[in-house]
């Protein structure tokens, strides 16, 4: 039972989601849950919380949670072990693979969802103490080529600005990024400001997401064209004389080449409106507004990061704010929109496989200092595989050892089945997790460690203007789960490293990392916090949110870096880097379209947390595929239908959305579904493995494809109080309900084929049920010894099924009243005069209730209300009953 | 000067013409009523709800003494007919009376049927069909009272329920495999079942009397099986006959029924016939609805005005002690079925569909909307865009 700690008041600490990093009020209940509110004193979002951190209370549950570690028997099951012996299973196996493959066959894929200590041990564990650089993370998938373009640039990978310069800019360029549903409290800071100030707001993505309803300018670009769009913009931005000539020559170089390149590219608006597909006045205006606001932010997504040539496109956009100096002052700059709550600090502490520690990398000096402050006995010496490569490298069997962490990669992966598979291949994997039963925990882990969950977690995250706050814990650790720096010191001590891993509490971890960005620093080194590096116990606890970075002797950061250069760079200057021509996605006449994928408003990655909330499912309930009505119509697709969508790499099955926004030949899918809520909504199965060849991020935006209409003229709906196995064969998508699960189901098969399966789950339950097999109608109600009701099945021919409104409400409520059990296989709810009582005239079928509203309405006789009800007009049988009513009324009246 | 128009038989049929009568041609006709049973007009429907004490005698009358007056209608009753007098246009009286009439009308109804079994008249078997019937077994109804009752149909099953609900010690005997087998598929009549033997009635299926055994009185019902059912009364409910005696009498073609065409007229055009006693194209209803239909036509016909009797579809309504049973048009095989049921509240509809149109139902429990399914199949209404809803009744399938 997940009990709160104390009965304190609210903890205030952070979202688990996104990078915007919102500060969290969260009092627990004296249930196991929490009440959940904004934290106003919270620099990101000053009290406000979207849908997704509103729910965080929803998903504190325990009916998912890992509560105990596991290990695989010989039967080839998991079964319940202690931590000890898991623990002495995975030291064990990582002896073993060290003994007989040597470090570089041990591998950690972790998670920016990782706390920064967490995060901190496993990679000083990895690349010191077993001397194994293969350490990467799934923020290779969202943030990596923000990385590999800050550090080209600046020689670091540093967010120069703050999110105060989104209020104060007059320019707001949003590209690749559908910041009202990914990151919707600071799309909600801009609308303010905007309403304030006026500011314009540029959206630039293929696709018309929410985000570019009503803004000043929409620039539906071609996928992959963005770098050339802002090489255009260079070329006029030169030409117009928008150029800031002295900070180019004080504080950067390589701005000749860059423009050159450009110029042979991209000489005016009309060849770039040529290379991007827009129309050239729209280019032209963009290029207009760029010129002549001094206070300009570019934010950038996954549009840009997710791409073959990601970095190039963040460099093109890097290119010109520093050719207009517009970098590190109020309103200005590039930024960078993190993804996850701690992508920032899993950089921080090196947890990509091209990173030693706090951003230090693998030259001899870097590799040699490392070793020493850590006093390690086998410092990996050269960089690692990035997550593609590393799962490659499982495939082909070189990686032996595995330890995930806090992320699906059997869901998120480019080539998910092919990852999926190759888990299979390991001869140790090790999952530390907080759910069962999500598709890598269903992949074959040797050991499965119970990690402690959001609530309870206790540590620290950066969030995407580099500022570190504290997750504080307000529950216990559930069953036996523990912190995973914990378990990963465990295991060093069994690796006889006990000693450097001799931490009492994150406090103590955070102490070190610290020490160890300031170690040899020098302001050589653009992340520095060497300033917290003494901060006691109570004072980390009650550590207020502070921007990095914070050298020693200082208590806070500055909130924007670089407006007078101060560049990471051997000579302190910024680079400009010429992007290389962007290779279009090569679709062909059997992958036609363009796969785009992305997330959804009210989903998180793949749902492990999120997917448990129902409010956070009712909105896009089943995995689906937007489809531009023009491509639909041609492909005989209507709204509704189930098509599969097919790529090089897998096939997945996805309800189709049309959606206006997209442009023909592409389709989107969101990334969140897996097989544990859905038969075959896997969309990392389709995403293609092609990496950007500098931060070997994969290109999860444009993969080609082909997509087919499925037949399936039965569609329906399940409702159950247990997550069941849906019948074999059919499509099937679940999210919670209140009171259980509900299913969205498609299939070929008639009806007859669910009845039995229904028949099966309803055993020894009072049971309503609605047959037409000629038209291939299926309902059917189980219903408690309380007359709640309790599991649900309706289907029928696609479009003549009701909607699940009324049944879900009456799953969510107690008892079902006698009325609306009438008429709940119609999937209608009865009307507030629905329950008019017992038949009192059979032949003309008029309850109680109707002859006492006609008496009420006047009618003093038997005959009168014969003359207006037609009851007791047949028969008469009824009569005696009628007259008694009318007698009963008036003795009460 | 009113021409005389009688009527024989003061049952429902008898009543509801006169009603229909009084309305349209008031002062055309002086007429007389003339009745066997020693009573104003009643409800037989309620019979089962005097036995069982739900209601008395004086709350089946259809209409009190001041109405038949008022109406200026001449009741004869507790004086049986008979014969009719063709030639002289007149009916003579067991009395010995003499009726003349320029029109005549009869609404005879229909007779239980008694087993030709062995002890069949032994006093304490009796049958079930009017007030005198009921006063017998109210007689005879008291705690303890062993109680069999023969026929599973409407009749018998009233019966039974009104004989437990008096307290007897109730056993329900049918010929068939199920109850009411000519207006139920097996899973209604199973429901049916279950909730007669709620009532504490117990039900033998597949059971043929044999005899009734006693010496002197009725002791006992033997079935063919040889099993021995005791009983201190045996009530026979196992169907009627048209009382078409008089007709036949007279020589009026006749069937089954007195044979009445589209305007009720029998052979004789002068000589009409409604209600149980008459066999219209065929058919011989033993429902009150049709009986009323036909009351209607005739009396458009008496007030001299065109009106055709073209046929009722049946609908039977059982309602003992909270049972509600519907059943309409065919329900048997061959045609799609909606079937929609509810264990817990007891809800059975099934639904027969022909040709794009409703061709029967059956409905369990919650009979409220039998009148909309037997409204669409009398008018062979179009189902298609009602069909996804139907089952669900009037007010949700015309809602959809």
């Amino acid at each position: 039972m997940n009990a709160p700690l104390t009965a304190t008041p609210a903890v205030r600490t952070t979202c688990p989601y996104c990078g915007v990093g919102c500060g969290v009020k969260a009092t627990p209940d004296a249930a196991g849950g929490a009440r959940i509110a904004g934290d106003e004193t919270h620099p990101a979002n000053l009290g406000r919380l979207c849908s997704k951190g509103t729910a965080l209370g929803d998903t504190i549950g325990l009916e998912t949670r890992l509560l105990h570690p596991m290990t695989r028997r010989a039967d080839g099951r998991l079964a319940r072990t202690g931590w000890d012996e898991a623990l002495d299973h995975v030291a064990q196996g990582l002896r073993e693979t060290l003994e007989r493959h040597g470090p570089q066959a041990i591998a950690f894929y972790l998670s920016g969802q990782l706390l920064t200590e967490d995060y901190y041990a496993a990679n000083k564990l990895a690349k010191g103490f077993l001397g194994t650089s293969n350490v990467d993370t799934n923020s290779r998938l969202c943030m990596a080529s923000s990385v590999a373009g800050h550090k080209r640039a600046f020689g670091s990978d540093t967010v120069p600005g703050c999110y105060e310069d989104l209020e104060s800019a007059d320019l707001m360029v949003l590209v690749g990024s559908n910041t009202a549903w990914c990151h919707p409290v600071l799309y909600r800071r801009m609308l303010a400001a905007r309403a304030a100030r006026g500011t314009k707001i540029v959206v630039i993505d293929p696709r018309r997401t929410q985000t570019a309803e009503d803004v000043d300018l929409f620039l539906p670009l071609a996928h992959g064209s963005d770098a050339a769009l802002f090489g255009g913009l260079l070329v006029h931005l030169a030409e117009t004389g928008a150029v800031d000539a002295a900070f180019v020559r004080d504080h950067t170089s390589g701005f000749g080449e860059a423009l050159a390149r450009a110029r042979a590219l991209t000489p005016d608006a009309a060849a770039t409106a040529r290379a991007t597909g827009l129309a050239e006045a729209d280019v032209a205006r963009f290029f207009a507004l760029f010129r002549d606001t001094q206070r300009t932010v570019t934010c950038y997504s996954q549009g840009v990061n997710q791409s073959a040539r990601g970095t190039d496109k963040v460099n093109a956009i890097l290119n010109c704010h520093l050719a207009t100096g517009r970098i590190g002052r109020e309103g200005m700059g590039p930024f960078s929109l993190t993804g996850q709550p701690n992508a920032m600090g899993g950089r921080e502490v090196g947890g990509l496989a091209n990173q030693l520690a706090a951003h230090m990398g693998f030259t001899p000096a870097e590799v040699d200092r490392v070793r020493r402050f850590w006093d390690a006995p086998h410092m990996a010496e050269r960089e690692g595989l990035k997550a593609v490569d590393l799962f490659d490298a499982v495939e082909r069997g070189e990686i032996k050892a595995l330890w995930v962490m806090g992320t699906n990669p059997a869901v998120s992966l480019p080539r998910a089945d092919a990852v999926r598979a190759a888990l299979g291949k390991l001869d140790l994997f090790v999952l530390s997790e907080n759910v069962v039963g999500n598709d890598t925990f269903e992949s074959g882990p040797h050991v499965v460690l119970p990690a402690s969950a959001w609530g309870e977690k206790d540590g620290t995250v950066t969030n995407s203007e580099r500022r570190i706050s504290r997750q504080r814990p307000f529950l216990s650790c559930a069953g036996e789960a523990r912190p995973d720096w914990w378990a990963l010191a465990q295991v060093a001590h069994r690796l006889g490293h006990g000693l450097a891993f001799a931490w009492a509490s994150p406090a103590d971890i955070f102490r070190e990392h610290a020490a160890l960005s300031g170690f040899e620093n020098g302001g050589t080194r653009d992340f520095d916090m060497s300033g917290l590096a003494h901060l006691s116990d109570g004072a980390y606890e009650a550590l207020e949110p502070v921007q990095w970075p914070v050298p020693a002797g200082a208590k806070t950061g500055p909130a924007r870096l670089f407006a007078e250069g101060g560049f990471f760079t051997p000579d302190r200057r910024a680079r400009f880097v010429v992007p290389e021509a962007l290779a279009r996605p090569e679709t062909t006449d059997d992958l036609p379209f363009i796969l785009n994928t992305g997330r959804i408003r009210d989903q998180w990655h793949t749902m492990t947390r999120t997917g448990l909330s129902p409010r956070l499912s009712a909105h896009l309930p089943a995995p689906f595929v937007s489809v531009h009505p023009a491509d639909a119509a041609r492909r005989g697709l209507a709204a509704g239908d189930l098509a599969q969508v097919r790529t090089q790499h897998g096939t997945s099955l996805l309800e189709v959305h049309l959606d206006e926004g997209l442009s023909p030949g592409t389709l989107f899918a969101p990334i969140h579904w897996s097989d544990a809520n859905s038969s075959s909504g896997r969309v990392g199965s389709l995403v293609q493995p092609q990496t950007d060849p500098i931060s070997g991020q994969p290109d999860s935006k444009a993969t080609p494809a082909a997509i087919a209409p499925v037949e399936a003229p039965y569609h329906g709906f399940l409702l159950a109080r247990t997550p069941l196995e849906p019948p074999p064969g059919a499509w099937w998508t679940r999210l919670p309900v209140e009171g259980g699960f509900a299913w969205r189901l498609a299939s070929a098969e008639p009806p007859e084929r669910w009845q039995s399966w229904a028949i099966s789950h309803m055993a020894e339950s009072d049971v309503a049920d609605l047959v037409d097999h000629a038209q291939g109608h299926y309902r059917a109600a189980a219903f408690d010894a309380e007359g709640h009701l309790g599991f649900a099945l309706i289907v029928g021919p696609r479009g003549a099924t009701p909607a699940w409104d009324a049944l879900k409400s009456l799953f969510a409520a107690g008892a079902v009243s006698g009325a609306d059990r009438r008429l709940i296989l119609s999937g209608r709810r009865a009307g507030l005069d629905a329950d008019l009582g017992p038949l009192v005239c059979a032949c003309h079928g008029v309850p109680r209730g109707a002859i006492e509203a006609a008496v009420r309405g006047g009618c003093a006789s038997a005959e009168a209300v014969g003359g207006k009800l037609k009851a007791g007009t047949n028969c008469g049988s009824c009569l005696p009953e009628i007259r008694g009513i009318i007698a009963d009324m008036r003795i009460s009246a | 000067m009113s021409e005389p128009l009688v009527i024989v038989g003061n049952g429902m049929a008898a009543a509801k013409l006169c009603e229909e009568l009084s309305r349209r041609a008031l002062g055309r006709y002086s007429v007389a009523v003339v009745g066997a049973e020693p009573h104003l007009a009643y409800n037989r429907v309620l019979l089962s709800d005097v036995l069982a004490g739900k209601v008395d005698m004086a709350a089946t009358r259809l209409r009190p003494a001041d109405w038949w007056r008022q109406t200026g209608v001449t009741l004869i009753y507790g004086t049986p007919a008979a014969a009719i007098d063709r030639e002289a246009r007149a009916l003579a009286l067991e009395d010995g009376r003499r009726l003349p009439f320029s029109r005549l009308v009869l609404a005879t109804g229909s007779e239980p049927i008694r087993l030709p079994i062995p002890g069949a008249h032994l006093p304490g078997v009796v049958t079930f069909r009017d007030l005198a019937d009921v006063q017998v077994l109210m007689a005879a109804a008291r705690p303890g009272l062993r109680a069999v009752v023969v026929g599973g149909g409407l009749l018998g099953l009233e019966a039974a329920s009104g004989l437990a609900r008096a307290g007897a010690q109730t056993t329900l005997v049918h010929l068939m495999d199920r109850l009411m087998e000519r207006q139920l598929d097996t899973r209604a009549a199973a429901l049916l079942r279950g909730a007669v033997e709620a009532q504490g009635i117990q039900v033998e299926l597949n059971a043929q009397s044999a005899a009734v055994d006693g010496t002197g009185r009725a002791e006992g019902l033997r079935l063919a099986d040889g099993r021995l059912l005791p009983a201190d009364i045996v009530v026979m409910a196992c169907g009627v006959r048209p009382n078409a005696h008089l007709a036949r009498a007279a020589g009026l073609a006749s069937n089954r029924g007195v044979l009445v065409d589209d305007g009720l007229a029998t052979s004789d055009p002068d000589i009409f016939a409604l209600g149980e006693c008459a066999e219209h194209r065929g058919s011989c209803y033993g429902l009150v609805a049709p009986a009323y239909e036909q009351a209607q036509v005739l009396a458009e016909r008496l007030a001299g005005r065109q009106a055709a009797y073209e046929g009722s579809t049946v609908s039977t309504n059982l309602k003992v002690s909270g049972v509600f049973v519907f059943s309409a048009g065919d329900i048997g095989p061959g045609g799609e079925e909606i079937v929609l049921a509810d264990r817990g509240l007891g809800l059975y509809r099934r639904l027969v569909i022909k040709d794009g149109c409703l061709s029967g139902a059956v409905l369990f429990g919650d009979t409220s909307d039998g009148p909309f399914y037997l409204d669409l199949i009398t008018n062979r209404t179009p189902i298609a865009a009602l069909r996804a809803d139907l089952a669900f009744g009037r007010a949700v399938a015309q809602a959809a």
